[in-house]
C-alpha cells in the first residue's frame, strides 16, 4: 500500500498518491517509467499541507497514471482489500486510521470509484481551486487533486488547507473569482444509469434519496441523458493530453533507459516499450490517434465541443435543482477479473464532472455533481 | 524558356526578453553549458507553464511594425515530436490563433518597390542545442537555449529573387531592431530562416514543386543558396536530370550544394492542440494602446525628418538611422543642444571611433543623449575647449559621467582669467626669444610653437581664438 512510510502522529496525518511531487521521497506515478524518480521540488499542495500543520505520512501506491478503474495497472503491483476485492491503497490507509485523509488526483474516476465501494468520502473540487503545480501531469484539462476521508468533516479540513490561489499554476483561479454555492435544498436523481448499475448501488441511491428527504431536500427525477457523451469525449480528450504528457519520458534525462539500443529511435522506444503497461501503451496510441491530421476535427476537436455541450447541460439542469444525484460506479466490490477492459467504460459516472470541472463528492455509495464551488454544499449534504 | 522563382520565408527571430517564455530562468545567449535550466525548461514532470507577458509585448510590436492584425484573443498550442533536443518531446507554439495576421512589409530592389505580405507571426519557444563530443564518441544535450521565446513571421509566398529575399531580410531586421524586439543577429542565431521555394515557367499560374531550405543563417549563404536552388530546379525541368519532390533539404555553404534531408527527420503529423495549461491571452484596449504608442517612428521617416526639419546631410541621416540607439542617442543630445549637425558628428566620428576600439556594436551603445547635448552645450559656450571634449567623452562613453561636473572636476573648464593667461604667454615668450624673432621677421607658423607652448600649460582650458589674439598681442608689443 505504502510505497514509502514515515513515522508520523496520527493525529494530523495525511498519505500521498503518489502522483504529488515531494522532493523527500520518490515519485513513480505507479510506472517502471518513474521508479526511483526523485523531484528537485515540493507539490504546492504539499506545501500547503506543511503549513496548515499537517505531516505528511507517505507515498501511496496508484494505478499507472491514474487512468485505470482502481489501481490494478500499478507496476508495483494491484492493491487489495480484507476481501481480495480491488482497493486503492490510498483507501485501505485511510480505513486503517493511520491518517486522517488522503490527497489524491482524480483524472479518470479511480478515487471516487475507491471512495463508493469503501464507504469512504472523496471530494473533487472545482476545477482552478487545487493548484495542480507539482503533480505529474496526465490530463490538465479536468484532472483535479481532491481528498479522501472517513468524514466529510475530515475532508473539508483537509480541502481548505490545501485550496487556495498558486501563481505557479496559469489556471489557478485568483480568490476574487470563487463565490462559494448556497446551501442545497433541491437534488436531481438522474434515471439514465439504471440500466447499467448493479441492484445494490442502485439501493444505496434510493436510502440515500430517503436521507436527502428525510433532511428536508426536495429530490426530483432526471433522465441526465444528455451526460451521456462525456464519457467518450473524455476518453479522447483525456488520452490525447495523456498521450503528449507522457511524452516526455523518453529514456533520455531521467527516468528507465533499455539497456538494449545503438541509435537514438532505439532508446526511446525500447525505454517506453520495456518500461510503460498494456493500458497505458493502448491509452498513448489511442491518444495519438485522436489528434492526427485526419482524425483532430472528428474526434479532438468533436470532444471539445461535447465537453461544452455537457457545461451547457449541467447549467441547464442548474436552473431548476441544486445537484445531481448519479452512482460513480456500476458495482460494489471489483475483483481484477471485472476490470479488463473496463478502464474506458466505467468512468461514464466519473467523466461528466471530469469532463466539465464540476465539483463532486462520493459519500455512502453515490456520487453528487454540484455547480462549481458548491464543493462545500455538497459536503454539508453528507455530513 | 523563361522561368520565374516563387519564395516563401519563414523567419525565427529570437526575442529579446530577460527571462525564458514559460519560466524565470535567463534568455541570455550564451553561459556555461545547462547553466539557464529548471526543472520547467528541461522536462520535468509537474511545472507549468506562465507566460512572460513580455514576450506578448513583443509579438504584439513586430505585429504592428510588420502592419498586422493583433489577435485580441491569442492562444498557444503544443507541436509535437520527439528529438532530445526537446525536453518535453512538445513544443509549445501558435497554431490556431498567432498573435499577428495579414501584414505587409515594403521593400526596395534594384528593380524597384514591392509590398510583401505577412501571412502570420507566432510566439513559440526555441529547442535547446545537441553537443557532439568527438573524443568519447557521445551525444549531450544543452538546454540553455530550451524556451528562449522566439517569434516566427511567415511570409507569403511574393519573393522572387535572392536580392529581393535579402532586401526583406534585412528590411526585417531594421523593423525588429528599430522596436527592439530583438538583436537579430544572424551569426548568434538569433535571426535565421527557412526559405521555401519552386520554380515555374513565366507568365504561368501554378506553382512547381516546392523545396525547403531550414536554418539558414547568414545572407550570403541565402543568396548563395538559392541561386543554387534555382539552377537545380530548372536543370531538373529542362534537362530531366533528377525528379523534383517536395522535401526539405540542408544547404552545405562548404560544398555549396543542397542535400536532401532524411525523410524521417522532416516527415511528420505534429499532432497539434491547444495547450490547456495556458489560458487564452486576452489583449485589452489598454495593452492594446501601450503597445501602439511605444512604437517607434519608422527609419524611413526619421531619415526624412533629420533631412527635412533638422537639415541633416544625407549622408548623416542614413548613418544614423542605421542604429535604434544612435537615433535614441542623437534625437537625447538634439533636444538638449538644439545643434543637429553637432550631435551628429560626434555620434558619427568620435563615437562611431569608440565603439570600434572596444569592438561594441551599435546597438551596444549605452551613451544618454541627454548628457552628449550637455557636453556640446559646453563646448558651443566655449566652456569646454574640443580638444578636452574628446576626453571627456571618452570617460562619459566607459561610465557615464556627468559631462559638467566631471570638467569641473578634472580642471576642463575654460578659464576666463586673462592675467593667468598673460602670465602665461609672458613665460613663453621669455622662454623662446627665437620664435618671437621668427614671428617678427615674417615667419607665420613660428607663432605656433609659443601657441602649443602656451596651450599646454594651460592644460587646453582656454579659447583658442582669445589666446591667438592675445599671443600676437604681446609678441608685437615685443
Amino acid at each position: 500500500m505504502y510505497l514509502v512510510k514515515k513515522d508520523v502522529t496520527a493525529k494530523k496525518a495525511v498519505v500521498l498518491d503518489d502522483m504529488i511531487l515531494t522532493k523527500d521521497m520518490p515519485t513513480t506515478a505507479g510506472s517502471k517509467m518513474l521508479e526511483g524518480y526523485m523531484s528537485l521540488f515540493d507539490a504546492t499542495v504539499v506545501e500547503k499541507l506543511g503549513v496548515a500543520g499537517f505531516e505528511v505520512a507517505g507515498k501511496a501506491n496508484v494505478g499507472e497514471f491514474a487512468i485505470d478503474v482502481m489501481g490494478e495497472t500499478s507496476h508495483f503491483g494491484a492493491t487489495k482489500d480484507e476481501k481480495g476485492n480491488l482497493s486503492l491503497a490510498s483507501a485501505e490507509i485511510v480505513k486503517g486510521g493511520d491518517v486522517k485523509a488522503a490527497i489524491q488526483l482524480d483524472v479518470n474516476g479511480s478515487p471516487r470509484r475507491a471512495a463508493a465501494v469503501n464507504g469512504l468520502v472523496f471530494v473533487k473540487p472545482t476545477y482552478g481551486t487545487v493548484s495542480r503545480f507539482g503533480i505529474v501531469p496526465v490530463a490538465c484539462s479536468g484532472e483535479c487533486v481532491g481528498v479522501m476521508a472517513k468524514t466529510a468533516e475530515d475532508c473539508e479540513a483537509v480541502l481548505d488547507a490545501i485550496s487556495g490561489y498558486d501563481a505557479k499554476d496559469g489556471t489557478s483561479l485568483p480568490e476574487d473569482m470563487i463565490e462559494e454555492a448556497e446551501a442545497i435544498k433541491k437534488v436531481a436523481v438522474v434515471t439514465a444509469f439504471d440500466g447499467s448499475i448493479d441492484a445494490d448501488v442502485k439501493a444505496d441511491i434510493e436510502a440515500f434519496v430517503k436521507e436527502l428527504e428525510a433532511k428536508g431536500v426536495e429530490v426530483v427525477k432526471v433522465d441526465g441523458t444528455g451526460l451521456l457523451a462525456a464519457k467518450t469525449a473524455w476518453n479522447i480528450l483525456m488520452s490525447a493530453e495523456l498521450c503528449n504528457n507522457v511524452s516526455k519520458y523518453d529514456g533520455v534525462k531521467y527516468g528507465y533507459r533499455s539497456a538494449n539500443y545503438t541509435t537514438i529511435d532505439e532508446l526511446y522506444t525500447n525505454s517506453r516499450t520495456e518500461s510503460f503497461g498494456d493500458l497505458l501503451k493502448t491509452a498513448i496510441l489511442f491518444g495519438s490517434e485522436t489528434l492526427s491530421d485526419e482524425n483532430y476535427m472528428k474526434m479532438y476537436d468533436k470532444s471539445m465541443r461535447v465537453r461544452r455541450v455537457t457545461v451547457d447541460y449541467f447549467d441547464s439542469l442548474f436552473e431548476d435543482v441544486d445537484a445531481v444525484l448519479m452512482p460513480a460506479t456500476s458495482k460494489k466490490a471489483y475483483t481484477e477479473d471485472d476490470v479488463k477492459g473496463m478502464a474506458y467504460e466505467e468512468n461514464i459516472y466519473t467523466a461528466p464532472a471530469s469532463i466539465t470541472g464540476l465539483p463532486a463528492v462520493v459519500a455512502k455509495g453515490v456520487q453528487l455533481v454540484g455547480s462549481v464551488f458548491s464543493e462545500k454544499a455538497l459536503l454539508e449534504l453528507v455530513k | 524558356m523563361k522561368y520565374e522563382t516563387v519564395i516563401g520565408l519563414e523567419v525565427h527571430v529570437e526575442l529579446a526578453t530577460e527571462s525564458k517564455i514559460f519560466c524565470s530562468c535567463s534568455a541570455k545567449f550564451g553561459g556555461e553549458q545547462n547553466d539557464h535550466v529548471c526543472p520547467a525548461c528541461c522536462g520535468m514532470p509537474g511545472m507549468l507553464p506562465i507566460v512572460n507577458k513580455k514576450v506578448v509585448d513583443l509579438g504584439m510590436t513586430a505585429g504592428m511594425m510588420l502592419n498586422c492584425d493583433i489577435n485580441r484573443t491569442t492562444t498557444f498550442d503544443k507541436k509535437s515530436y520527439y528529438y532530445p533536443d526537446l525536453p518535453n518531446a512538445y513544443q509549445t507554439t501558435q497554431w490556431f490563433a498567432p498573435v499577428a495576421v495579414n501584414g505587409t512589409v515594403e521593400i526596395e530592389t534594384s528593380k524597384g518597390k514591392k509590398s510583401v505580405r505577412i501571412k502570420q507571426i507566432h510566439m513559440e519557444e526555441d529547442a535547446g542545442k545537441l553537443v557532439h563530443d568527438d573524443w568519447t564518441d557521445t551525444t549531450l544535450v544543452d538546454f540553455n537555449r530550451t524556451s528562449v521565446p522566439l517569434i516566427e513571421i511567415v511570409s507569403q509566398p511574393d519573393l522572387s529573387s535572392a536580392e529581393e529575399v535579402i532586401a526583406y531580410l534585412e528590411r526585417l531586421r531594421s523593423l525588429l531592431r528599430f522596436a527592439k524586439v530583438s538583436d537579430c543577429r544572424m551569426e548568434q542565431g538569433s535571426m535565421r530562416c527557412d526559405v521555401n521555394l519552386s520554380v515555374r515557367p513565366e507568365g504561368s499560374d501554378k506553382l512547381g514543386v516546392r523545396t525547403e531550405m531550414k536554418n539558414m543563417n547568414s545572407l550570403t549563404a541565402i543568396t548563395r543558396a538559392i541561386e543554387y536552388e534555382v539552377a537545380r530546379h530548372i536543370d531538373a525541368i529542362e534537362n530531366g536530370t533528377e525528379e523534383l519532390v517536395q522535401e526539405t533539404r540542408r544547404w552545405d555553404d562548404v560544398k555549396g550544394k543542397s542535400y536532401a534531408m532524411r525523410n524521417k527527420e522532416t516527415a511528420g503529423d505534429y499532432r497539434y492542440f491547444p495547450d490547456p495549461n495556458v489560458m487564452p491571452v486576452v489583449i485589452d484596449d489598454e495593452w492594446f494602446d501601450s503597445i501602439k504608442a511605444s512604437l517607434p517612428e519608422f527609419p524611413e521617416i526619421k531619415r526624412a525628418r533629420y533631412i527635412d526639419e533638422l537639415g541633416l546631410g544625407e549622408y548623416d541621416a542614413n548613418l544614423l538611422v542605421e542604429s535604434r540607439a544612435f537615433c535614441d542617442c542623437f534625437e537625447g543630445a538634439y533636444a538638449v543642444c538644439k545643434n543637429a549637425k553637432e550631435a551628429a558628428n560626434y555620434l558619427i566620428s568620435d563615437i562611431m571611433n569608440l565603439l570600434n576600439k572596444k569592438q561594441m556594436t551599435v546597438d551596444m551603445l549605452t551613451l544618454d543623449g541627454k548628457s552628449l547635448g550637455e557636453l556640446i552645450n559646453l563646448v558651443t559656450e566655449g566652456k569646454v575647449s574640443r580638444p578636452n571634449a574628446k576626453k571627456i567623452l571618452a570617460v562619459m562613453f566607459d561610465e557615464g559621467v556627468n559631462p559638467a561636473e566631471y570638467a569641473e572636476k578634472e580642471g576642463f573648464i575654460v578659464s576666463n582669467d586673462t592675467g593667468k593667461i598673460e602670465e602665461v604667454i609672458a613665460a613663453a615668450i621669455a622662454s623662446d626669444p627665437k620664435a618671437v624673432a621668427d614671428f617678427k621677421g615674417g615667419k607665420e607658423k613660428a607663432l605656433m610653437a609659443l601657441f602649443g607652448k602656451c596651450m599646454k600649460e594651460l592644460k587646453g582650458n582656454c579659447d583658442p581664438q582669445t589666446l591667438r589674439e592675445m599671443l600676437i598681442d604681446a609678441v608685437n608689443k615685443q
